[in-house]
């Protein structure tokens, strides 16, 4: 299982950078005592068939095993705290991703290292759009990786102090959109 | 509060730091960071390996990361691959190792025996 939600926030984006994505966008909304995080990508997207079959752990497109568990441990990870899970996907357009947790659920894991989670993201492929979404109440946030990338004019986003930077900047949002409402973050 | 004159200042730094480096990546460091590799603890060891390599300002290593390697039981996993393609395959590592791995394999060329997957097969 993974510990927390940026983990699964980083497992569940693998697959849309596995699909050929070049935009991803990551929203975490928090309303209403729920706390809701939406992946949507612009990859190869997939079938009907695919769509339906994906929840179950025996499924899975690579060839290394015969087990596919991210999607299913995030289904688990809302369901146990009293959110839901939905998936929808068309071939050639691109995939979206929801799920919803209930924040007081004594079993909604902790929210976890968001910054740490676009980091890797951005070293992983930094070619790829990143567009990351906060909310809760009046306090929102965006991080666009083509705006930071417009700013660095050149420079390598994916450089260690940049990146190190773009981590302490995303986290120092959390804390201001999320402080207070979830209440691992003081 | 992060500020993006930090970001500017950052910007000029980078591109100054990147003019003295020659291009050369003869070394590869690959992290797997599949599901399994993540939920065994794949981010520590990949941000170990960024920070030493940063810290010890090592030029011709490149730490990149992959899926899932097919032997999830032994995650987190990491190749060392030199620039003849000779493979070096860590298992069950965490931060502490990975920073003995660069210290000793990246920087002085000795493998580090103990971690490798034909000790742990043993």
């Amino acid at each position: 299982m993974l510990r927390d939600i940026s983990l699964h926030i980083h497992d569940l984006t693998e697959n849309s950078i596995t699909a050929g994505a070049t935009l991803i966008r990551i929203g975490l909304f928090a309303e209403n005592g729920m706390l809701s995080l939406v992946i949507q990508d612009n990859g190869c997207g997939m079938s009907k068939e695919l769509v339906e079959k994906v929840v179950d752990p025996f499924t899975t497109s690579r060839k290394e095993r015969k087990v596919g568990m991210g999607i299913p441990f995030f289904k688990l990870a809302c369901e146990q705290a009293g959110g839901c899970f939905a998936i929808s996907s068309e071939p050639g357009k691109g995939t979206e991703l929801k799920g919803s947790f209930v924040i007081g659920n004594i079993d909604r894991l902790p929210l976890g290292d968001v910054g740490e989670t676009v980091g890797m993201l951005i070293f992983e492929k930094a070619s790829i759009r990143y567009v990351l979404s906060m909310r809760a109440g009046e306090r929102e946030f965006v991080l666009d990786t083509d705006e930071v990338k417009a700013q660095l004019d050149g420079a390598p986003i994916d450089d260690f102090e940049i990146v190190q930077w773009i981590k302490e900047y995303v986290n120092e949002s959390v804390s201001n959109i999320f402080g207070g409402v979830l209440d691992e973050i003081t | 509060m992060k500020s993006l004159e930090e970001l500017r200042a950052l910007k000029a730094k980078v591109k100054n730091d990147m003019s003295l480096r020659d291009g050369s990546e003869d070394t590869r460091v690959v992290v797997g960071m599949a599901t399994c590799g993540i939920a065994a603890g794949a981010r520590p060891v990949m941000n170990a390996f960024l920070e030493e390599v940063s810290k010890r300002n090592i030029k011709n290593v490149q730490v990149t990361m992959t899926g899932c390697m097919g032997l999830c039981r032994l995650e987190p996993i990491v190749e060392v691959i030199d620039k003849d393609g000779n493979k070096v395959t860590y298992v069950k590592m965490n931060a502490e190792k990975a920073s003995r791995v660069v210290a000793e394999h990246l920087v002085n060329g000795r493998v580090v025996t103990e971690y490798t997957i034909g000790a742990a097969a043993q």
